[in-house]
């Protein structure tokens, strides 16, 4: 499918002009982007991984991203079928306790990389069934790839 | 007698103990000359058959590799075999990144292998941090943060003719090596000597 072909499916997928919408934008991206609310994030997953026309099988990134004032995460989907792309985001204004829907009972490959945002971003995921750390010590504070992680010690700042 | 007492007063200095058995024979006229040409013998034969341990923790390593392949193959200089474990390794070349979580292994590595041991810091990163000397939560700036060091190879990475270059380097350091002033290189270290 083509990147207005999907949008046109996601679209319907969505009929009740009352809730939130997706948002759709190829705005500097070869893929179509797709921004979606924190609550309906799971669904939209299942609903692209579980239906024929779009089968996307293949989760091959899931990103964290500090925005500055929002913390994100970006998941790239692909379907080994049909060949097409799709790039979904979500992200909340909420950094003392940043929460999303968990991936991982639709793309296995998901738990690692939950976990490593979890490590870097502290954005935790909700029913995912171990969320650690995972390359950091147990016992390290703070999340490093935050804009506002400080780290007097180890960093030299310039 | 007279040995005795030379016994009581080398031991008062606190280099024999008082209960050493047996004659003490002073070095005198000839002893030295034993001593030194023991030493060429000892520094020849540990200068020309380094072993290394394979450390590489980065893209370093690549060049370490092929430092010891085929077209530089540093063991025409005695730096015959690369050992995978620290127990039969003579000399650590850090090709690569050192960062907090690994620092603790190299300790660790450093402290497993046999004396004499010796140390190359090869590449940017193992020098100083390099390229990750600012803004890094993650890396330590110098293997030598964390173990001495004998000898710094500079570059990112350094081409296998530099690092063959300092470990010809380290072979002169070991050959001017002396047993009587012998000290160990981690005596003192973590105390910032």
């Amino acid at each position: 499918m083509t990147n207005e072909e999907l949008q046109k499916t996601i679209e319907s997928w969505f009929p009740v002009p009352e809730f939130t919408q997706p948002e759709f934008s190829t705005e500097g991206s070869q893929f179509l982007n797709v921004s979606i609310e924190p609550e309906n994030l799971h669904e939209l997953m299942g609903l692209l991984q579980h239906h024929p026309e779009t089968h996307f099988d293949y989760l091959f990134c899931l990103t964290g991203v500090d925005y500055g004032k929002e913390l994100g995460v970006v998941y790239h989907l692909e379907s080994t079928v049909h060949r097409h792309i799709i790039v979904v985001k979500v992200q909340t204004e909420d950094r003392e306790n940043p929460i999303f829907d968990s991936v991982q009972d639709l793309w296995a490959t998901a738990n690692f990389h939950e976990r490593e945002v979890y490590d870097f971003f502290g954005i935790k995921f909700r029913n995912h069934p171990n969320m650690k750390r995972l390359f950091l010590s147990e016992d390290w504070e703070g999340f490093p790839l935050r804009k506002d992680y400080v780290d007097d010690v180890n960093m030299v700042v310039k | 007698m007279g040995i005795i007492n030379k016994k009581e007063t080398a031991s008062k200095a606190g280099q024999i103990p008082e209960d050493f058995p047996g004659k003490v024979i002073p070095a005198g006229n000839g002893a030295n000359i034993v001593v030194t040409s023991l030493d060429k013998i000892i520094n020849w034969g540990r200068a020309n058959s380094l072993w290394s341990l394979y450390f590489g923790t980065s893209c370093c390593a690549i060049e370490m590799m092929q430092t010891g392949a085929a077209r530089h193959d540093y063991s025409r200089f005695g730096f015959e075999v690369a050992r995978p474990s620290p127990r039969q390794a003579d000399l650590i070349i850090i090709a690569g990144t050192i960062t907090n979580k690994m620092a603790p292994v190299l300790r660790r590595l450093y402290d497993q292998m046999a004396e004499p041991k010796y140390v190359i810091a090869m590449g940017a990163c193992a020098i100083s941090g390099g390229p990750f000397f600012y803004n890094s939560y993650s890396v330590v700036k110098g293997a030598d943060h964390v173990i001495p060091v004998d000898i710094y190879v500079p570059g990112c990475p350094p081409r296998p003719e530099a690092l063959l270059e300092g470990m010809i380097m380290l072979q002169k350091k070991i050959m001017t090596e002396s047993r009587t002033k012998q000290k160990n290189p981690i005596e003192g270290f973590d105390e910032g000597k």
